[in-house]
């Protein structure tokens, strides 16, 4: 049965498509035939950050109004088997995305993949509410700040009460925190909330933490999402959270300054 | 999102009642504010019933409502209705637009104010609304965190939530609440009038604390309290937390 997971924060600009196509690719990479769908009609992002903007003839909402075929509209990867994009609209606005229509396409998407990921767009009405509304679990993506955990409660509570397994009465989205642009120097000096801070507010299972790198950047530029460069550490987390998103036993990684930078700065160098 | 356009529901929300005793036109704002800034977060953007009840009949004639509810405005509360309105301002008050609630068989309680609180104006008195207290006890449980934004009520008896209550959540119950996990948003104990109802909590660190009508807000916790276990309860007229 194909699992539908939204990644969602309330607060903008926290990584929410960084991880979208991260985790989608992840899961690809391990086997599970994916879809990531750009819920954020008129931004239109996902398809930048997998570097397929070139190949976008029709979007979801085209989709939904019938005007092109599903097959039409999905973008396969061309690094990673398995793997589908369905972007976003530029052009529309969000009352595009009508109840009927989410639910006509993501029906006959589960027909064809393992995992459907839903990049949801920022704040918590009606956009955002739509991106949930289907899901089975949800990756809430915070950064360690006291307004991003506020908004991820929010983010939380609507879960909680507005999602259709919440309407129905079946068991509750399964809720997941991906700490993501996390700088334990920062947290060390006071100027960031930490994991534990976090945990404890928040008080929903640790998928991951993702620490703050300019690889992120390089590679969204590039178009590549960054869980495909090995080397980065940022990728690698990216890939430990995916294995514990199927189950896997992962130690967390990167929680702590690193040693190297330490004695950078110990030696006055430029850290 | 599902198919019905809107549902109507009945609910029970807690609101601040403004009981005016007489209307001073040039005093009425200066007294307002002062009270106000004992506890400008309780009162920002907070819903106010006007009671008109203790106004004696002749003074009734002289008060000019939209004047008062302009001054409310401008110290950021947001009245939504009267209450009791003297048959002369009856005209007056419909049309300002807010609605008119009957006499109210309320007994409020003047609201509790931080210990640094000035003494009492004595044209207004700010109370929130009791009924008789129901014997009936059902208990609510809740075992997820109660997150910002939500509510949680439990009407005629007590509210066990285990699991934190979050910044901007507020939870309410006719009797007593026990949170097994940290109170970091509203907690309101008693709301209908129980003066022996408590609060208890694993991790005091809650925005405002309240036992029927009694209120306290986070700036008033001490050190020896805050983030720590707690229990509040009403004595006499002063409401008490202790370390548990
Ligand atoms: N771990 C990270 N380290 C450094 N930069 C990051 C990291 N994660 C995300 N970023 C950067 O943060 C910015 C916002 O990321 P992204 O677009 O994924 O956020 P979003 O939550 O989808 O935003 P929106 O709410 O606008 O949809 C981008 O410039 C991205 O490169
Ligand atoms: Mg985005």
């Amino acid at each position: 049965m194909a699992r539908i997971i939204v990644v969602t924060s309330g607060k903008g600009g926290v990584g929410k498509t960084t991880s979208s196509a991260a985790i989608g690719t992840g899961l690809a990479q391990r086997g599970h035939s994916t879809v990531i769908i750009d819920f954020d009609v008129g931004l239109r992002n996902l398809d930048l950050i997998m570097g397929c903007e070139r190949r976008v003839v029709y979007d979801f909402v085209n989709v939904i109004n019938g005007e092109a075929t599903l097959n039409q509209a999905l973008i396969k990867d061309k690094r990673t088997e398995g793997l589908y994009i369905l972007p976003a609209s530029q052009t529309r606005d969000k009352d595009a995305l009508t109840e009927e229509g989410v639910a006509k396409v993501l029906a006959e998407l589960k027909q064809r993949f393992d995992y459907i990921v839903c990049d949801s767009p920022a704040g918590i009405e009606k956009g955002a509410q739509m991106a949930l509304y289907f899901a089975d679990e949800a990756i809430v993506v915070t950064n360690p700040e006291v307004s991003s955990v506020r908004d991820s409660d929010r983010i939380l509570g609507i879960l909680q009460s507005k999602s259709l397994r919440a309407r129905e009465g079946q068991d509750a989205v399964k809720e997941h925190l991906l700490l993501t642009r996390y700088n334990p120097a920062r947290v060390s000096a006071g100027e960031m909330l930490s994991v534990a801070d976090v945990e404890d507010i928040l008080a929903i299972p640790l998928l991951g933490v993702i620490p703050e790198s300019q690889d992120v950047l390089k590679a969204s530029n590039q178009g590549e999402p960054v869980i495909l460069n090995s080397e980065a550490l940022a990728g690698q987390a990216y890939s430990d959270a995916v294995d514990r998103l199927l189950g896997e036993d992962r130690a967390h990684r990167f929680l702590d300054e690193e040693k190297q930078g330490f004695f950078k700065r110990l030696l006055g160098g430029r850290g | 999102m599902s198919s019905p356009d809107f549902l109507l529901k009945g609910s029970t929300v807690t609101v601040v009642v403004l009981e005016l005793h007489q209307y001073v036109p040039d005093a009425f704002p200066g007294l307002l504010a002062e009270r106000v800034a004992q506890a400008p977060a309780l009162f920002q953007g907070s819903p106010v019933v006007i009671s008109l009840e203790p106004l004696s009949a002749d003074d009734g004639t002289a008060v000019d409502l939209g004047g008062m509810l302009d001054h409310c405005r401008d110290q950021g509360l947001r009245p939504i209705a009267f209450r009791a309105v003297p048959e002369a301002l009856q005209s007056a008050a419909t049309d300002t637009g807010l609605a008119l609630l009957p006499a109210g068989g309320g007994r409020g309680k003047p609201l509790e104010m931080p210990a640094e609180s000035a003494p009492e104006a004595p044209e207004i008195k700010v109370r929130t609304e009791q009924q008789p207290v129901s014997s009936v006890r059902p208990t609510r449980t809740i075992t997820r965190p109660v997150r910002s934004g939500q509510q949680i009520y439990a009407e005629g008896g007590d509210l066990i939530v285990l699991a934190p209550v979050s910044e901007g959540a507020e939870v309410l119950a006719d009797g007593n609440i026990h949170i097994y996990g940290a109170l970091r948003g509203r907690a309101l104990a008693g709301v209908h009038g129980d003066a022996s109802a408590r609060i208890f909590c694993q991790h005091m660190d809650a925005e405002l604390i309240s036992v029927a009508g009694h209120f306290l807000l986070s700036d008033a916790l001490g050190d020896s309290i805050l983030r720590k276990p707690a229990q509040v309860s009403l004595d006499g007229d002063v409401l008490s937390v202790s370390a548990l």
